[in-house]
């Protein structure tokens, strides 16, 4: 190598090293998420097969679906489907729900934790992540069984004395909820963690001497710099609950039918639709990366001013 | 002098740690005072604990009279220059120094206007947009010095301010930082382990190690007339030489050299025995014959503006002579045995 490099101008080793040292960066991003994303794509746009599968056979009947109504025989003025949309709304509201409540509890305990002495911050650490060691199908399940009517949950409250009767939590949206903070809560500590961690508190300090009160320390001082962590950490969280599957539909009744469950349908059993459920799913990947972009942008212009 | 700050018996414990044993001591108002010491003598937690971010153990810190131990460093009239500066990234220059005036309730035009002022006096009115890390080190401290000054706080904390600088921008430093301070007529606390730059700017010093208060006084005092061997020692360079006490009256002792020449010189109350004799290398001459102390030539550094003449006791012990370099100066060759003569009155007996 040492012979080779001195060979090559500066110039040339800036502009043709990286491009050729990517390539594997590249591939991996090609195969595995441009390639995925293509075929759903085109799926979306084929003909449904009624056994499942597809025509090879342009159709945009899938879009029209989800969209249009035409009544129950199809021979009605087109309106507009209000069935996918209002799934759409609510798992929107209920994993921005999820998100808020991960970041009301996440925030003080990544705080705490990155506060902590910087031998015992890896056993927090740790200690946040040990509940994933268990598949998310178990636990999921596991939450069912706690908070179900004759439940641990149920008959704590009750010696206590909280409450006289069980309280039907299962099948609820507050299950939902539960499950989601329950699933995802650590994607919420461990990017504002690493925020707060690299954190200079002798900020604080200087807002404190500058007469600032701990609030308005915490609102204008602290807030902004670890903003990148907190935004980090709701998109780990509210991505994957808009499609969550598994929190849903255990956890979950049928009022609280979400996008995860309506494209789960689709590709199950002979009932499925495929064109349709990878519409589904292109609708939904659009609506978060238009959301992104415009986060991007504003981000932009505010760094620019 | 009215008194601006009163340290009273002021103690701090971290643990088994005492980082502050018993400090007293007062600043008076418009004073430029130091505290001075190497690192881990207390100097910075005693200014934390006049900023409010530590507590004391015991002991009380009067602020104008006012015991302020209950007081949330927001609430405390005071402002601190931090040693890293401690600027907020995410707001540009002018929104840093009009953060303080902001949070006393001051309507935007008003701090628009004295940030304004405050950029003008520290030379930085063309930065008022940029952001802190567009800015150079000597930038953010001046950046650091406005936005703690423009609140006009009755006391200013600088927690080694300029040990961040290089050592041009340090000594341009030291004389805005004096002028400032006399101008403003703010109470300074200047905390560094600099000797120099304590030297240069304070009205006191208080020299500090191990927790403790060894001395308080001007640079003059300090540097004339150390009290005990770690002040003579810590601030420039002394030459210390065991002599036997004879006699004490007042603050005058009578002492026997090493060579057995008797001396009088000042002393820190009623000694006895041996003691260290505290000589500065600038204070002692070459002189033909016996002089106070023989020595023999060892080595002869050049300096620049200095020479320095590394000599050897008779009986032991280095003594190292400063001559400044001028054309008539006359330099004894290495190995040469030669007599000094200490000044009249340079000689200060030590308490240990």
């Amino acid at each position: 190598m040492a012979a080779v490099i001195p060979q090559m101008s500066a110039h040339e080793a800036r502009q043709a090293t990286p491009v050729r040292l990517l390539w594997p960066t590249w591939a991996v991003i090609g195969v595995f998420l441009l390639l995925p994303v293509l075929i759903m794509a085109v799926y979306s746009f084929l003909t449904k097969e009624f056994r499942g599968g597809v025509i090879w056979e342009f159709s945009t009947a899938a879009y029209d679906q989800f969209f249009v109504t035409r009544g129950l025989f199809g021979d009605e003025p087109a309106q507009i489907e209000w069935t996918y949309i209002s799934i759409f709304w609510r798992s929107v509201w209920q994993a921005g729900a999820a998100t808020i409540i991960c970041l009301i509890v996440g925030f003080p305990a990544a705080w705490f934790i990155a506060t902590r002495p910087e031998k015992s911050r890896g056993v927090w650490l740790f200690l946040i992540t040990i509940p994933y060691w268990v598949n998310l199908l178990i636990r999921t399940i596991s939450l069912k069984f706690v908070i179900r009517d004759n439940g641990p949950l149920n008959e704590a409250l009750m010696a206590m004395g909280v409450i006289d009767a069980p309280l039907s939590l299962v099948n609820t949206d507050f299950a939902v909820l539960l499950g989601l903070f329950y699933s995802y809560l650590p994607f919420m500590v461990l990017p504002i963690y690493a925020a707060v961690e690299r954190y200079n508190f002798s900020l604080s300090e200087a807002a404190a001497d500058l007469y600032a009160s701990r609030w308005v320390t915490l609102r204008e001082i602290v807030l902004p710099i670890v903003r990148p962590g907190i935004v980090a950490g709701c998109i780990l969280v509210f991505v994957p609950s808009l499609g969550a599957f598994l929190a849903p539909d255990l956890l979950g009744g049928a009022k609280t039918f979400m996008i995860g469950s309506l494209i789960e349908e689709q590709f199950k059993g002979t009932q499925g639709n495929w064109p349709f459920g990878a519409a589904v799913a292109m609708i939904l990947m659009s609506l978060v990366m238009i959301a992104l972009l415009f986060y991007a942008r504003a981000q932009t212009k505010r760094g620019g001013a | 002098m009215s008194i601006a700050i009163d340290i009273d018996r002021v103690s701090k414990r971290f643990g088994d740690f005492i980082a502050l044993n018993d400090v007293s001591l007062t600043i008076g108002d418009n004073e430029f005072f130091t505290l001075l010491g190497p690192s881990g003598c207390g100097k910075t937690t005693l200014l934390r604990m006049i900023a409010g971010f530590e507590s004391t153990s015991d002991g009380a810190i009067r602020l104008f009279g006012q015991d302020i131990a209950a007081l949330e460093p927001n609430l405390r009239p005071v402002n601190t220059v931090f040693q890293q500066y401690a600027l907020f990234p995410h707001m540009s220059v002018t929104d840093n120094v009009a953060f303080g005036l902001k949070m006393k309730g001051m309507d935007l035009a008003t701090r628009r206007k004295r940030a304004g002022e405050m950029l003008e006096m520290v030379h930085l009115s063309a930065f008022a947009g940029r952001m802190p890390a567009q800015l150079s080190g000597g930038q953010q401290q001046r950046v650091a010095l406005a936005r703690a000054l423009a609140p006009a706080p009755k006391v200013l904390l600088l927690d080694e301010p300029l040990s961040a600088l290089d050592l041009k921008l340090r000594q341009a430093m030291r004389v805005e930082l004096k002028t400032l301070q006399e101008e403003t007529g703010i109470t300074f606390i200047f905390v560094t382990h600099d000797q120099e730059e304590a030297l240069t700017m304070s009205d006191r010093i208080a020299v500090m190690s191990a927790g403790r208060v060894q001395q308080i006084g001007t640079s003059r005092e300090i540097y004339e007339a150390p009290q005990n061997r770690f002040v003579a020692d810590f601030i420039g360079e002394t030459n210390l030489v065991d002599v036997t006490v004879t006699a004490v009256s007042g603050a005058v002792a009578q002492v026997i050299l090493p060579g057995g020449q008797k001396i009088s010189c000042a002393a820190p109350g009623a000694v006895a025995g041996q003691r260290p004799l505290s000589i500065r290398p600038e204070r002692l001459g070459f002189v033909a014959g016996v002089g106070d102390l023989s020595v023999t030539v060892e080595r002869v550094i050049y300096l620049g503006t200095d020479l320095q003449v590394i000599t050897r006791l008779d009986g032991g012990g280095i003594v190292n002579v400063r001559l400044q370099n001028a054309a008539r100066v006359t330099v004894p060759e290495p190995g040469a045995r030669v007599g000094l003569k200490i000044e009249e009155g340079a000689a200060r007996l030590l308490a240990d």
